[in-house]
């Protein structure tokens, strides 16, 4: 699509667009450029000179176990934030589309966690499961269950996901409420009249029609596993313990600033990348048959 | 679901109250962990170390909220809230100010370079800051810009989401007006300050509240490059209050730190409801 109407010049629009160009070529270009650059060497042990590797760095990541099991985290650790926040909102918005009035209501009091960062909601959670002084801990111990997310594996893996989850699920329910409610009505009712039970109706008419806005909150909510998650990750677990919370982007963290293993982390940046390329067209598909609906 | 029996869409009667109860118990699944923060920032530290803490707010709130804001642990805390507000408004203006520019460049322009540049805008919706974070700070690093608010601002600005949503806006723009201001001799310039600015007028609204509440929740970018206790943004700077070691965390000046964080953007949220969510919406268009 192009404009008819235009205006002359080169030199304004060049300036107009200069001061994008240089901070996305300054903290941008450059940067990614460096990651890639960075990925095919290995610094001395001394950090004075930089050896070429070629691909050795991403041989050796992908030969590495911890890498892999990172790997394997990420994988758990997005599936099942994804599937909490979606269902959890999917239920949500499926309850609130039936009120007749009185769901705008509610819309606002389920829509404000979106602005509660990650961070924070991580330090909420990690307050209540705290070993020592948390409410929810006591109470699971008064009821016999002895939880310790600091030495348990698991329920780090349980303790991060719900965290992440839950800031998660005002943005899924604004999303699923809306696009239950551009599902015309008529529609519904004529399943109804037809004799159609709620159940019934849901699994033939409703969630069928949803599936556009389904289908991409899967990819955003994957995108928000992957990547925004980090703060909860980093105030609840940091990765722990025995790596079992260490997803990638962590990681990436992790051996880049705390192991100052550039290469590596450098490495680790570009596989990210081709991840989020992935995911990123995948959308941009998507997007495209929406528009041509 | 509740009532499988009738045939009505909406529901009445009992199937109406099991509604209102699955969405309460929703409510109060996401309300819970925020009201325990707020009563742990108003009880003293040892009600909160000698569990189960009370579930009901104690007197204690001007006290551990005048500490937090006063003191502080590592820093002030209303230093801390300022340093956030600096970052956020100056992303979400800056983000606008770049993006609304080069849309207006590229879609009334026609000048050499503009698919170049238009495509090197569209990779950078692809990489969020996470994923080149050690090269950027490198070159933060090399600018001298730690610990300081553009070092703070400007990394994070270097994305298109704003820029392609003000392009698709502009394009919506119908014709006659442009072609009746270069008829009236009008330069560009006077255009876009006296008719596309105008009406671009809710679409900037609606952006801004969705990235001052991207800039305010940074966490990653403001842990690395703020070093200074002075400099750190108050979402970043609360697992910074957290002793290392074995020492007890001051809980309740955590807390209340926590729940500080939180009130700008709930408000902005709550306050600019409808323009969030058209924000939102067109954001991931």
């Amino acid at each position: 699509m192009e404009k008819r109407v235009i205006f002359k010049g080169i030199w304004l629009p060049l300036l107009l667009v200069a001061p994008q160009m240089l901070i996305t070529a300054v903290f941008f270009f450059y940067p990614a450029g460096q990651a890639v650059w960075q990925s095919l060497f290995i610094p001395d042990p001394f950090g004075l000179s930089m050896q070429y590797v070629g691909l050795g760095n991403f041989e050796y990541l992908l030969s590495d176990p911890y890498y892999r099991a990172s790997f394997l985290t990420t994988a758990v650790f997005s599936t099942l934030v994804t599937v909490v926040s979606m269902g959890v909102a999917l239920y949500l918005a499926v309850l609130a589309d039936r009120l007749i009035k009185g769901s705008g209501t509610y819309r606002t009091l389920l829509i404000w966690p979106y602005a509660v960062a990650p961070a924070v909601a991580g330090v909420l959670w990690m307050f209540m499961f705290n070993t020592r002084v948390g409410v929810i801990t006591w109470y699971l111990g008064q009821l016999g269950y002895d939880w310790n997310h600091v030495l348990n594996g698991s329920e780090a893996m349980g303790l991060v996901v719900v965290a992440s989850a839950w800031g998660r699920i005002s943005y899924n329910f604004l999303f699923f409420l809306a696009g239950l409610q551009s599902i015309p009505r008529s529609v519904i009712e004529a399943a109804a009249i037809d004799g159609a039970h709620f159940w019934t109706r849901f699994r033939t008419i409703v969630f069928p029609l949803l599936s556009p806005t389904t289908f991409f909150l899967l990819v955003v909510n994957i995108v928000y596993a992957f990547f925004e998650t980090f703060g909860v990750i980093h105030t609840i677990t940091a990765g722990g313990p025995q790596q079992s919370t260490t997803i990638l982007v962590y990681k990436v963290f992790a051996d880049g600033f705390v192991g100052q293993d550039l290469g590596s982390s450098a490495a680790q940046s570009v596989i990210l990348l081709l991840v989020v390329g992935a995911l990123t067209v995948l959308q941009f598909k998507y997007v495209e048959r929406k528009v041509h609906y | 679901m509740a009532d499988r029996h009738t045939g009505m869409v909406e529901k009445r009667g009992a199937g109406l109250w099991l509604t209102h109860a699955g969405l309460i118990l929703g409510v109060l699944f996401i309300f819970f962990p925020i009201w325990l923060a707020f009563v742990a920032s108003t009880v003293t530290q040892p009600e909160i170390v000698h569990p189960p803490m009370p579930l009901l707010p104690g007197d204690q709130f001007l006290e551990n909220y005048r500490k937090a804001l006063v003191s502080g642990i590592n820093a002030p805390v209303a230093r801390m809230l300022a340093n956030s507000a600096v970052m956020a408004i100056g992303i979400a203006v800056g983000k606008i100010v770049i993006s609304i520019l080069s849309a207006f460049a590229i879609v009334y322009f026609r000048f050499p370079g503009r698919k170049l540049f238009f495509w090197l805008i569209f990779v950078t919706l692809m990489l969020p800051v996470e994923v080149r974070i050690v090269p950027t700070y490198e070159v933060a690093a090399r600018f001298d810009m730690l610990n300081s608010y553009h070092g703070l601002i400007l990394p994070l600005i270097a994305s298109a989401t704003a820029t392609f949503l003000f392009r698709q806006f502009f394009m919506t723009v119908p014709d006659e007006l442009a072609e009746a201001a270069r008829v009236d001799g009008a330069r560009p310039m006077r255009f876009f300050i006296d008719i596309l600015l105008p009406m671009s007028r809710t679409n900037m609204a609606a952006l801004f509240v969705i990235l001052f509440i991207y800039g305010w929740n940074q966490y990653l970018w403001p842990l690395l490059i703020t070093t200074d206790p002075e400099m750190n943004t108050i979402v970043m700077g609360i697992k910074q209050m957290f002793p290392s070691g074995d020492d007890i965390a001051d809980w309740p000046v955590i807390m209340a730190t926590s729940i500080l964080a939180m009130i700008p953007p709930v408000i902005v949220v709550i306050s600019m409801q409808k323009l969030f969510i058209r924000g939102l919406v067109d954001s991931e268009k």
